[in-house]
């Protein structure tokens, strides 16, 4: 770490001010779904979110239920037995909201904004999505024949190859190897599968429904459970199965011939959020490469120029987090500057980080957590993403203690643990002919297939 | 709408000065939350490029970050991140902005930091080099290796404008930008960077009399400079069609822009809104005119959008700009097919209007929409900046959801009448090379 001499003119800051811990409103349904209402001042707003829990039940069914999901997603909107699709639209469109439904290998969710009059009417379009969307068969082939498109253009993205690549490398036959649909399982699905996929997941138990804004709490309860008093079905909504990941050796080097850069994409386990010592590693990954200042950035962005943003990071998913490393080079320096990524993640691993380093990286994520919790949907957000993880809401409290309490010994047991190279899979996406051989003298490199471009 | 138009005016006081160096200053004070967002936005983006220096606007941006008189290269960023903020800065057609967002302790420590690069950034050789190869990587990322990479706003503009300021790519040729030197660096400094030709505004939690104090402190001894005269990068209407195709190697399937001239969004700002919103009566949600029409009654795209201002965002942005039609479509539908129903559409709106429960239901949409983004402290605090700088008034900023709601079914029927087929700009992207 480079040391500079701090100006004496530089203002020091004030005694941070406790940011406001939300008050949470929790109620649970006679079906099983949990309600959490958050009052906010501020605009007059409100905040929805659902996150019905949808994992592939087993490995073997995956990726026909990752095809199934994809469909299901935007096909939920095409309509019920009371409103047709524009209908649907206009009702939502008439409460300033637009619903958003997506999914992915854990759920799925299903979100807008609305004005806050607006609030019985939407959860009774909800409701009656919930209940009895229709899948008509003709729309649900269009929709059907669009995704595959879309799917097929994202296929051409440099970052989803590498993030495809990566986590195909890492999970297997689990079913969060499968990041993108397959477009044969796709152009398959038809309209009876959807209502019947529906019918036995899309259930309350296990769900959750946050809303966040401009809300009287009991009043807005009661409206939900009005609301949703139809939407019943037995059995719990389905949680991901365990992950072993497999730690593979070498480097996969996706061709991509032609390209002008090369996509460094490295992962490996990481704590969940449940466990003791996510704030240690969070802060490690952070001091890493998880912020403008932090050790990856100012070494091949600021001093080497080979990337605008490179980046590190954790992820979760319901039954595996990650940590994850990313940068976008040039593909002449392709080499040198997986050595530098490699070089920075060893002496994180290998020697203390400094208490400046530590405090600076605390702060700042104690300061972002407060930032993107001060708006009604990045609170909304947090807490559906907090819930589904089976946490407390007042974990946002805790994990500010947590944090606070971090070491500089701990954080250097965590990046020894999670952050060494050799806990880590390496995919490169690039044009094998020009950066294979400089690869292979840092690991063993094994190519695959076209990454579809040329 | 759902609310009467008074109710639609966001209350957030806002309070001006001008300092003696010439830096105006707008203050947003809102105590509900203990952070604070700082912007300092520099009327000088990438319409006022010179020949020659594409791209300069964007790289100069960089070089804000690299220190100042009393500030280390990457101490910026430190300095804002432990103090628990965020930061950034972005380039656009008329302007070049710097904010950051931090916790309300840090207020006087971001004034700092944006009045030192204000009087004296670090524009070193070994910054200026190390910070092409860094855009190089920027443009490489977002354009040059990425399908769809600049469509369509560094392709379509070409076809659309005649002038230099509104035709070049504001991204920059590498050959512009490899040939920068530190004398353009600091003429550009010198020329664009005066306090005169700059609004500093500050939001969020703050006392009014104690930030004014702390800006005299940090911002009243940059030295005042001669602030250049506003370029008019307005042109003349086309009278005919013109039209481009590029080829795109990585693309998978086909694309089409289609871009029209719109009123003045400052000196016409009235009508202007009824282009806003008739971009959104065309392509917003399920129940738009475009969304029913292409992707689920003909079936002829894969997704469509519309929208006003080349960046996506209507009100900060001067003569002369665009409604841009988007459509990503299948390969097996010819390009002239889905042109021939976007004009379609709009001359169908032309012909009979919307009626006032389609305007309304569009109206509550956009007011959410701008509602959830002054929820945000940084989101609020760059909408008054930008609306001080572009239209003189960071008022408007509170106001557009009432003034956006006053627009009649009439003036969008007006302004899908200006979208003549017989004026469009037409951009066609194709696939090439093979890919898949």
């Amino acid at each position: 770490m480079t040391t500079t001499q701090e100006s004496p003119l530089i203002p020091p800051l004030g005694e941070p001010r406790p940011q406001p811990v939300p008050v949470v409103e929790e109620t649970t349904l006679a079906s099983g779904l949990r309600v959490v209402v958050v009052p906010r001042p501020g605009v007059p707003l409100v905040e929805l979110r659902l996150r019905v829990p949808f994992a592939a039940a087993s490995a073997r069914n995956a990726g026909v239920h990752a095809a199934r999901g994809a469909v299901l997603s935007g096909a939920m909107l095409l309509g019920t037995a009371r409103h047709d699709q524009t209908g649907i639209a206009q009702l939502l469109q008439s409460h300033g909201a637009e619903l958003a439904v997506s999914t992915d290998a854990d759920r799925v969710l299903v979100g807008t904004t609305l004005l806050p009059g607006g609030l019985g009417p939407v959860l009774e379009l909800l409701a009656e999505l919930l209940t009895e969307a229709a899948y008509p068969a003709r729309q649900v082939d269009g929709e059907r024949d669009r995704l595959a498109e879309r799917i097929a253009i994202a296929r051409s993205q440099p970052g989803t190859i590498a993030r495809s690549a990566l986590a195909a490398r890492r999970y297997g036959s689990h079913p969060y190897a499968i990041q993108l649909p397959d477009a044969e399982l796709v152009a398959a699905v038809r309209a009876p599968a959807l209502r019947r996929l529906h019918r036995e997941r899309i259930l309350p138990a296990g769900s959750t429904l946050v809303l966040v804004g401009d809300l009287d709490p009991r009043a807005a309860a009661d409206t939900v459970a009005a609301a949703l008093d139809d939407w019943t079905g037995s059995g719990t909504a389905v949680e991901a199965p365990p992950v072993t990941e497999q730690r593979s050796a070498g480097i996969e080097l996706v061709d991509r011939p032609g390209a002008v850069q090369s996509n460094l994409r490295l992962g490996g386990p990481a704590p969940g959020r449940t466990e003791a010592d996510i704030p240690a590693v969070r802060l490690a990954a952070m001091v890493y490469g998880g912020y403008f200042s932090s050790r990856l950035v100012e070494n091949i962005r600021e001093r080497r120029g080979y990337s605008y943003s490179p980046r590190s990071a954790i992820d979760h998913q319901r039954a595996a987090s990650s940590f994850l490393v990313e940068a976008d080079v040039a593909t002449e320096v392709t080499g040198p500057a997986l050595l530098e990524t490699l070089y920075e993640l060893g002496r994180m691993a290998l020697t203390p980080v400094t208490e400046a380093e530590l405090d600076a990286a605390r702060r700042y994520i104690l300061g972002s957590m407060a930032l993107s919790t001060s708006t009604h949907a990045g609170l909304a957000s947090t807490l559906t993403a907090l819930l589904g993880a089976g946490l407390p809401a007042d974990w946002l409290a805790t994990h500010q203690r947590d944090l606070t309490a971090v070491t500089v010994e701990q954080v250097q047991a965590a990046a020894a643990r999670y952050l060494a190279p050799e806990a880590l899979t390496a995919v490169v996406v690039g044009d094998a002919g020009r950066v294979a051989a400089e690869l292979a003298t840092l690991a063993p490199v094994t190519v695959t297939g076209s990454g579809g471009q040329g | 709408m759902t609310a009467a138009g008074t109710d639609l005016i966001l209350r957030h006081p806002i309070e001006r000065f001008t300092l003696d160096n010439g830096l105006r200053v707008v203050l947003a004070p809102d105590r509900s939350v203990p952070v604070v967002a700082v912007s300092v936005y520099y009327d000088v983006g990438m319409r006022n490029e010179p020949e020659g220096r594409t791209g300069f606007a964007h790289l100069f941006e960089h070089m804000m970050f690299q220190g100042s008189a009393n500030v280390a290269k990457m101490e910026h960023a430190r300095l804002v991140q432990a103090a628990g903020g965020t930061f950034n800065g972005s380039t656009h057609q008329d302007y070049t902005n710097y904010f950051e967002a931090l916790p309300a302790e840090a207020l006087e420590r971001a004034l700092f930091l944006e009045a030192d690069r204000m009087a004296a950034p670090a524009i070193t050789e070994e910054n200026l080099r190390n910070q092409i190869d860094v855009v190089k990587e920027e443009i490489r990322v977002n354009v040059l290796n990425r399908p769809y990479g600049a469509f369509p706003w560094l392709q379509l503009p070409q076809v659309a404008f005649e002038s230099f300021a509104n035709t070049h790519d504001g991204y920059g040729s590498f050959v512009d930008l490899e040939s920068s030197t530190v004398d353009d660096a600091t003429d550009f400094f010198s020329r664009y960077y005066a306090p005169g030709n700059a609004v500093l505004c500050i939001g969020g939690d703050l006392d009014v009399a104690e930030t004014e104090k702390l800006v005299r402190r940090w911002f009243g001894p940059v030295p005042a400079r001669e602030v250049p005269s506003l370029p008019y990068t307005g042109e003349p209407s086309p009278t005919t069609v013109r039209s481009a195709v590029v080829e795109d190697a990585l693309a998978p399937a086909p694309a089409l822009a289609i871009g029209w001239r719109v009123p003045d969004p400052v000196g016409d700002f009235d009508t202007y809104l009824g282009s806003v919103l008739l971009a959104e009566v065309l392509s917003e949600g399920d129940a738009s005119r475009l969304e029913r029409r292409l992707v689920h009654d003909d079936r002829i795209a894969i997704a469509q959008s519309s929208y006003v201002g080349l960046f996506g965002d209507p009100f900060d942005v001067r003569d002369a700009t665009l409604l841009t039609t988007q459509v990503h479509h299948p390969a097996a539908v010819p390009a002239e097919r889905v042109m021939a129903a976007v004009h379609e559409e709009i001359g169908r709106i032309a012909e009979d209007g919307v009626d006032a429960d389609e305007l309304r239901r569009v109206q509550a949409r956009v007011e959410a929409q701008l509602l959830q983004q002054a929820d945000s402290v940084l989101g609020r605090t760059l909408a008054f900046a930008a609306a001080e700088l572009v239209h003189g008034r960071a008022e408007l900023a509170g106001e557009l959801a009432a003034r956006l709601a006053a627009v009649t079914p009439d003036a969008v029927r007006g302004a899908a009448r200006g979208l003549d087929p017989g004026t469009a700009a037409v951009l066609e992207l194709r696939p090439a090379g093979g890919a898949r």
